[in-house]
C-alpha cells in the first residue's frame, strides 16, 4: 500500500475528503452569517436551525409530496428563504435601534424553539434521507474511492459560493450591498430602499443555509440536532475569516475543513480543537481575522 | 421650491434646531452661512430625513417631507452630497458614479459630468472610491448627484480642506449646473468662496436662521458678516 509520510494513502486521502466535505458546509453557513452580519449587524444564531430546517423541508418534500432531491435544491432554498424573510419583517427587524446584543439573544431563542419544535415532531433520532440515484456510487481514482456524492457537494458548494461572491463583487445589485454595509443612512439619501435591502439579504443568507441544509441532508441524517453540531465551528470561522468578510468567510470555511480532516490523521485527539486554537492564534495576532478589513 | 419653517431637530436629548426657517427658490444658488455647530449640517441632514428626530415643516415642490422617510425625499427630487463626502470604499470609482439611482429624467449623462470633471474619467477604473484624492473624492462625490435627475441639490461644505486650484472648478460646476436649471443649497465656512456662485445667503447662529443678505449687498455688509461668524 501506498504510504504518504508513514500514513497509508487511502486513510490520509479519505481524511482529505472528509474535510473538504466538512469545509463545504462551514464554507456555506458562514458566507451566509458573514453576508447577515454585514448587512444586519447582527449574529444570526438561527442560522444552524435554519440550516436545519432546510434539510428538513427536502425531507418533507420527498416524505409528504414525492418531491425528489433536485427539485427539493431548488425549493427548500426558496422556502426556507421567505420564512426567513418573515422573521426578518416580524421580529429582527424591530431591534435594528437597539444594541447589537438583542438581535442575538433573538436569533438564538429562534434557534432554541426551532430545534425543540422539530424534535417535538419528529424526535432526536434522526430521518435518513437516500442519496439521489443520479449520484450513487463511487469512482476509483487509482489512490482511494470517491464517492459521487461527496464530490458533488465539494463541486456544489464551490459553485454557489463563488456565484455568491461574484454576485457581491461584481454587480450592481452586489455594489449597492457593499454600500449599503458601509454607510446605510447615505445610500438611503440617494434613493433606495435599503430596509428591502436588509430583508432581501437577510431571505438570501437562509436560503444559503438551507440549501447547504438539503446537500448535508444525504450525509448526516435529518436530525433536530444536525445544525448544533456545525453552528460552534461556523462562528469560530466567521471570526477567524474576518467578520463580514465575504471571500474570508469561504477561503477560512474549506482551508479549516481541511486542516480539522489533517488533524484526524495525525494527532487525533486535537481534531475537535484545532479550530478553536487556529482562532486564538489567529485573534492574538490578528485581531479582525484573516481577512477582516481595518477599521 | 424648498420652503423650511419652524424646523426643530435633535440628537438625542440635544436640541440642535430651534426653528429655522427659510426658502430656496427654483433656480437659485442658496448658501447657509454661520460658525461651527452653528446648525447648518444638520439642516441638511434634516432636510434629508437624517437626523434621529425632527419636527415642522418641510415643503418641497409644494409637498410636505418632515414625515417622510429618506429614500421618498430623494425620490422627490433633493440629492445630498454629505461633508464628509461619503465616498465608499468598497465601491470603485465607477460604482460610485452609478451607485445613486436615475429618479427622474434630465439628469447629467456620463459624457457631460466626464467633460466637467475630466479627472474622474481618467480615474474611473480605481478600484476602491476611498483611493482617491481628497478633491478627486469631492469631485466624485457631487458628480454622482448630477445623474439622477434630482433637480434640488444640497452641497456640504464641497470646498473644505481643498486646494485653490480645485476650489475653482468647484466654483465652475456650480455656475454650470445653475445654468442648467439645478436649485443648489450651499453650506459653506468660505464666504469669498460664497459670493462668486450665490444668490442669496442665509445666516445660521445656534440653530436657527438670524439673517438673509442678497450676494450683491455681501460687500456692504461685511461688517455685520464679520460679526456673525467671527473671522
Ligand atoms: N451626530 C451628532 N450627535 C450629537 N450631536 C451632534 C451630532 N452632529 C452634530 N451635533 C451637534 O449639533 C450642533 C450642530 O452641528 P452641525 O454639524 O449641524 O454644525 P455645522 O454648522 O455644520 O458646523 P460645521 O461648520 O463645523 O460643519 C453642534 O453643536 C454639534 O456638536
Ligand atoms: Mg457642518
Amino acid at each position: 500500500m501506498m504510504m504518504i509520510f508513514g500514513i497509508p494513502a487511502p486513510l490520509l486521502f479519505g481524511q482529505l475528503l472528509l474535510g473538504l466535505i466538512n469545509g463545504a458546509f462551514y464554507a456555506m453557513l458562514a458566507l451566509g452569517l458573514s453576508i447577515i452580519f454585514g448587512m444586519l449587524n447582527i449574529i444570526n444564531f438561527a442560522h444552524g436551525a435554519l440550516f436545519m430546517m432546510g434539510a428538513f423541508a427536502a425531507w418533507i418534500l420527498l416524505q409528504y409530496l414525492g418531491i425528489g432531491y433536485f427539485p427539493a435544491l431548488i425549493l427548500s432554498p426558496i422556502l426556507i428563504g421567505l420564512f426567513g424573510i418573515v422573521l426578518e419583517r416580524t421580529l429582527i427587524s424591530r431591534l435594528y435601534k437597539l444594541d447589537h446584543l438583542y438581535g442575538l439573544l433573538l436569533t438564538f431563542g429562534l434557534a432554541l424553539v426551532i430545534e425543540g419544535l422539530f424534535r417535538n415532531y419528529y424526535g432526536s433520532s434522526g430521518m435518513p434521507y437516500n442519496i439521489p440515484a443520479a449520484l450513487q456510487g463511487a469512482t476509483d481514482l487509482g489512490f482511494m474511492y470517491l464517492p459521487i456524492y461527496r464530490a458533488w457537494v465539494v463541486v456544489a458548494a464551490v459553485v454557489v459560493c463563488f456565484a455568491t461572491w461574484a454576485i457581491i463583487e461584481k454587480t450592481f445589485l452586489g455594489a449597492r450591498l457593499r454600500a449599503a454595509t458601509e454607510n446605510p443612512a447615505l445610500v438611503r439619501a440617494f434613493g433606495i430602499n435599503v430596509p428591502r435591502l436588509i430583508t432581501i439579504t437577510y431571505g438570501c443568507g437562509v436560503a444559503l443555509a438551507a440549501f447547504a441544509g438539503v446537500l448535508a441532508a444525504p450525509i448526516y441524517s435529518v436530525n433536530p440536532d444536525m445544525g448544533d453540531n456545525f453552528i460552534n465551528t461556523v462562528f469560530a470561522i466567521v471570526v477567524i475569516g474576518g467578520m463580514g468578510s465575504i471571500l474570508g468567510s469561504i477561503l477560512t470555511g474549506f482551508g479549516l475543513g481541511v486542516i480539522e480532516g489533517l488533524t484526524k490523521v495525525f494527532y487525533p485527539q486535537a481534531s475537535a480543537t484545532v479550530i478553536f486554537l487556529v482562532m486564538v492564534i489567529v485573534l492574538l495576532f490578528m485581531p479582525r481575522g484573516l481577512f477582516g478589513k481595518a477599521a | 421650491m424648498l420652503e423650511i419653517k419652524d424646523l426643530n431637530a435633535w440628537y438625542g436629548e440635544s436640541h440642535v434646531l430651534h426653528g429655522a426657517a427659510f426658502e430656496v427658490r427654483e433656480g437659485e444658488v442658496v448658501t447657509l452661512l454661520g460658525r461651527n455647530g452653528a446648525g447648518k449640517s444638520t439642516t441638511l441632514k434634516s432636510i434629508m430625513g437624517l437626523v434621529p428626530r425632527r419636527q415642522g415643516s418641510i415643503r418641497f415642490r409644494g409637498a410636505e417631507l418632515i414625515g417622510a422617510p429618506p429614500e421618498r425625499i430623494a425620490r422627490a427630487g433633493i440629492a445630498f452630497c454629505p461633508e464628509e463626502r461619503g465616498i465608499f470604499g468598497s465601491l470603485s470609482v465607477t460604482e460610485n458614479l452609478l451607485l445613486p439611482p436615475v429618479i427622474a429624467p434630465g439628469g447629467l449623462d456620463l459624457a457631460t459630468i466626464y467633460a466637467l470633471f475630466p479627472n474622474l474619467k481618467e480615474r474611473a477604473g480605481t478600484a476602491h472610491g476611498t483611493k482617491l484624492s481628497g478633491g478627486e473624492q469631492q469631485m466624485l462625490a457631487i458628480a454622482r448627484i448630477l445623474r439622477t435627475g434630482a433637480k434640488m441639490l444640497l452641497l456640504d461644505e464641497p470646498t473644505e480642506g481643498l486646494a485653490p486650484v480645485i476650489v475653482q472648478q468647484i466654483g465652475r460646476t456650480i455656475r454650470e449646473i445653475k445654468a442648467r436649471g439645478f436649485t443648489v443649497l450651499l453650506v459653506e465656512q468660505n464666504f469669498r468662496f460664497a459670493a462668486t456662485v450665490a444668490d442669496r445667503h442665509y445666516v445660521m447662529e445656534h440653530g436657527r436662521v438670524i439673517d438673509m443678505i442678497p450676494n450683491h449687498l455681501l460687500s456692504s455688509s461685511m461688517d455685520k458678516l464679520h460679526d456673525y461668524l467671527g473671522v
